[in-house]
């Protein structure tokens, strides 16, 4: 071990460092050879895309790393220290002092059971500072520092009474409350809506100049890496592919990699499309849907209207994005218009057939003409039947040959870019985005007028994204579908949609063609949405 | 709070009440004639003093009149007259009640505080020897018949070491007043409780080892170890905390078998609690009695369900009390 201390400036020094993954995986080590320093005041990036090993080094900072993973070699000197060199005392001693950490998941990093105050008073009493009442007096101030509404509200509420938003702020104060010299930021952003994002990033970036941190900020979003990193440290498969200032990196990337992974990442521009004129294939009117809960015989009912007089129209060969933030009310309008939830008022009328009217077998019928793909890859196909069952299922269901929907299934297949032998194995032995191609076939298989994808792409990495969008787009044109593209991404939306409805509250605020919704948003809330898109800089310039 | 719990014993009489009619319909199904039992214990076949003990009960009225006569005395409190045993029902539950709630009261301290423990323990050892050891004992306990368990435990502690007394409430005839009587009902206590509890203690081990394991993995205990707080206090503050929640639901449904659950052991051990009460009652044809047992069983559970509610409000705030 190299005794001598940093060098001035420099925060953290991660040397060679190694991550052995427990035997039998698809590699000997999480994280191979790393190496890199994180400077004072700079805000060091590590992109890459799922399985990279980037989580991988932002855990061993903290000591934090899963059971089965184990340090095979290298150091991270902080200070006069190697971390990892220290036992379990030390480790205390250095999380929430020296680093701290602020987790992806914002809605499960709060203990659910105390108030917000307890929980960032807990980060003195760790480490023996402060009488009980000044851990309160601080926790008040650290609520009023990252811009949570009524402090001394706030320290006495529970998780679950706050916003996404507001949930990871308080867990940035509680981060910042030792003052430590060294934020770790796991994708802190990638489980918020854009808007809230926007914030966020900009009261990390904030914050991280005011008391001149050092911050390792873990993404996989270009957009986020282009607001906020100073400089950029490309990973893949626990190596390093490129290092160097956010400028000259986004800029004019060295290595193929990374040219191809900033490529990969959604233009804000919609490509020239020609509209289409084709027969409307659903026509929805009126539709309205309000869910209501709580209530009882001394309490007033809590309503949350997830649709207000929704009307749109789709026509054959067009794909409709509807797009919003959580809780904007886009699944609970594409349920309804698969009818799997029942409007209060409105229709859904599929071709000639009224489909809100329908009941019974009807119903059943109608059904194989819209056809969904959903957004978890891994929870969305049944783990216990092969990958032919899965498809040929539901044509069986309708009365196809059992002979005939295998060929369908294996013809499919072959057009999702998948191997024949597939059709023998089980879900578990894809990857993402190939188990998002299966969903694909699954879905085409009933041979529908309608696809509906809801946030089909939104779980995968941008380079598999950008296939999974290239083969809807294909298939679309091939069979004459009609699409319903649900998405809270607005860079996705521009790149495969006709005509997009922005969504807010159970209602469409604003509904044109894809290039007229960029070039001209006329809603004050469409500009928001815009606005607050990550990485806009790197476009403009 | 309050409107809660208000709102909560308003529903709770009505599904007291509708209890009542159910097993009122219910126990008269059975066959038998209480009538006949009662004739033939006396050893008289005689039709005319059958006829006379059935106008005598009021048996010979129509089902409707007999039940809307029950529902009447009630809802004044009164459970009525068993005709067996010559004494108001209330006398008799009310004898019987406190020996029964000392047993399965004891039971239930028993088991959970061992239970949450021992869970505790093995969770915060998983994998380990210790571990191991009180998974297999609470398995044991678990899978063993409580009567087998009851039986061994006289057989080993009181036939061979002949440390505890082996059956009975306390010691007949002893005398016995003031603290030494309290001793001796301890003594006499023991075997039955602990066998009693064992059982749902392995329950509560399970799971409470299970829970744990289960939030020891979720996101909050990282943040809680990127704080740098001791183990000691994340297994504590963060972990069993959250554990502790299906626990409590668990704790609320074994609460309420408290008046009618331990049959067995009362059995075993001539525990002369309700649920022999119950049992001799229901060979009796004494209907009166077995109808108010479990009108008295009843409204336990549904007082504990209650109780379970605002103690389940008072651990996670995220729930609104179901209505």
């Amino acid at each position: 071990m190299d005794p001598a201390p940093n060098p001035p400036g420099v925060a953290v020094s991660v040397r060679d460092l190694r991550l052995a993954l427990p035997l039998g995986g698809d590699r000997p080590n999480a994280v191979d050879g790393v190496s890199f320093d994180l400077m004072a005041g700079e805000i060091l990036c590590i992109v890459g895309e799922s399985g990279s090993g980037k989580s991988m080094c932002a855990h061993a900072l903290m000591g934090l790393l899963p059971k089965a993973v184990t340090v095979a070699s290298g150091s991270i000197r902080l200070g006069d220290t190697d971390l990892l060199a220290q036992d379990a005392a030390g480790w205390r001693d250095t999380r929430g002092r020296r680093i701290a950490m602020v987790f992806q998941e914002p809605m499960t990093a709060l203990n659910p059971l105390m108030r917000i105050g307890d929980q960032m008073a807990e980060m003195f009493e760790a480490h023996g500072l402060l009488t009980p009442p000044e851990r309160r007096a601080r926790a008040v101030a650290l609520a009023r520092e990252v811009g949570l509404p009524d402090p001394e509200g706030i320290v006495r509420s529970y998780p679950h009474q706050l916003s996404g938003g507001q949930r990871q702020r308080a867990m940035i104060a509680m981060a910042l409350a030792l003052e430590p010299a060294i934020l770790v930021a796991d994708e802190p952003t990638t489980a918020l809506d854009v808007t809230t994002q926007a914030q966020i990033l900009k009261l990390i970036r904030d914050l991280q100049r005011r008391r001149n941190m050092a911050v390792l900020f873990i993404t996989h979003d270009f957009g986020v890496v282009t607001d906020i990193a100073d400089r950029v440290l490309v990973l893949r498969q626990g190596r390093v592919v490129e290092e160097g200032p956010a400028a000259a990196l986004l800029g004019a990337p060295r290595e193929a990699y990374t040219q191809a992974l900033l490529a990969a990442v959604p233009a804000m521009n919609p490509p020239a499309r020609t509209p289409t004129e084709g027969p409307k294939t659903i026509e929805v009117a009126g539709l309205s849907k309000t869910y209501v809960t709580g209530g009882g015989w001394w309490r007033k009912p809590r309503t949350v209207a997830a649709a207000r007089d929704v009307s749109f129209a789709l026509r054959r060969g067009e794909t409709l994005g509807l797009v919003g933030e959580s809780g904007s009310g886009k699944s609970s309008v594409a349920r309804l218009v698969m009818r799997l939830i029942e409007p209060d008022l409105g229709s859904v009328r599929l071709g000639d057939t009224e489909l809100t009217r329908l009941n019974g077998e009807a119903l059943r019928r109608a059904r194989s003409r819209i056809q969904m793909v959903f957004q978890d890859p891994f929870a969305s196909l049944n783990p216990r039947r092969t990958v032919g069952q899965i498809i040929t299922d539901g044509p069986v269901a309708h009365g196809v040959s059992l002979s005939d929907a295998r060929g369908r299934a294996v013809r499919l297949l072959g057009l999702v870019g998948l191997d024949m032998r597939a059709f023998e194995r089980f879900p578990h032995e894809f990857s993402g985005g190939q188990r998002q191609r299966i969903g694909i076939a699954r879905a085409l298989a009933l041979e529908p007028e309608v696809l509906v994808a809801d946030e089909a792409v939104s779980a995968l990495d941008v380079s598999v994204q950008a296939q999974v969008l290239a083969l809807l787009e294909d298939l679309k044109v091939r069979f004459g579908l009609s699409m319903l593209f649900i998405t809270h991404d607005l860079r996705v939306a521009a790149q495969i949609c006709d005509r997009i409805a922005v969504m807010r509250r159970g209602e469409i605020v604003e509904l044109k063609t894809a290039a007229d919704l960029f070039a001209n948003p006329e809603h004050p809330y469409t500009r928001d949405l815009l606005a607050a898109v990550p990485g806009r800089a790197r476009e403009a310039a | 709070m309050a409107g809660f719990i208000a709102q909560r014993l308003a529903k709770g009489v009505l599904v007291l009440a509708a209890i009542v009619v159910l097993n009122f319909f219910l126990i008269r199904l059975a066959p038998g004639d209480p009538a006949l039992v009662m004739a033939g214990e006396a050893g008289a076949t005689d039709e005319i003093f059958v006829t006379q003990l059935r106008t005598k009960f009021a048996l010979d009225k129509p089902l409707p009149s007999q039940l809307a006569a029950y529902l009447g005395s009630i809802a004044t409190l009164d459970l009525g007259y068993s005709v067996r045993q010559q004494m108001p029902v209330a006398t008799l539950i009310g004898e019987r009640l406190p020996a029964t709630l000392l047993l399965t009261g004891c039971a239930f301290l028993i088991s959970i505080v061992l239970g949450v423990l021992l869970g505790a323990l093995a969770a915060g050892r998983a994998g380990t020897l210790a571990d191991t050891a009180i998974t297999g004992l609470a398995l044991l306990f678990y899978a063993t018949p409580l009567f087998w368990v009851s039986l061994m435990a006289i057989i080993v502690f009181s036939v061979r070491l002949e440390w505890l007394p082996s059956f009975g409430f306390e010691t007949v005839g002893a005398g016995y007043s003031g603290f030494a009587r309290a001793a001796d009902i301890a003594q006499h206590l023991v075997l039955p409780a602990l066998t009693l509890g064992l059982f749902f203690m392995a329950v509560y081990v399970r799971m409470t080892r299970a829970s744990m394991l289960e939030v020891s993995r979720l996101d909050f205990v990282k943040t809680a170890r990127a704080k740098g707080l001791t183990e000691g206090v994340i297994q504590r503050r963060h972990i069993l905390r959250n554990a502790l929640l299906p626990v409590v639901t668990l704790a609320g449904l074994q609460a309420g078998t408290l008046v009618g659950g331990a049959v067995l052991t009362e059995t075993v051990f001539a525990w002369p609690g309700i649920g022999r009460l119950m049992y001799d009652a229901l060979l009796q044809r004494d209907y009166n009695l077995l109808l108010g047992v479990f009108v008295v069983s009843s409204a336990m559970v549904l007082i504990f369900n209650l109780v379970t509610d605002v103690v389940y409000r008072m651990v996670d705030p995220r729930i609104e009390v179901a209505r």
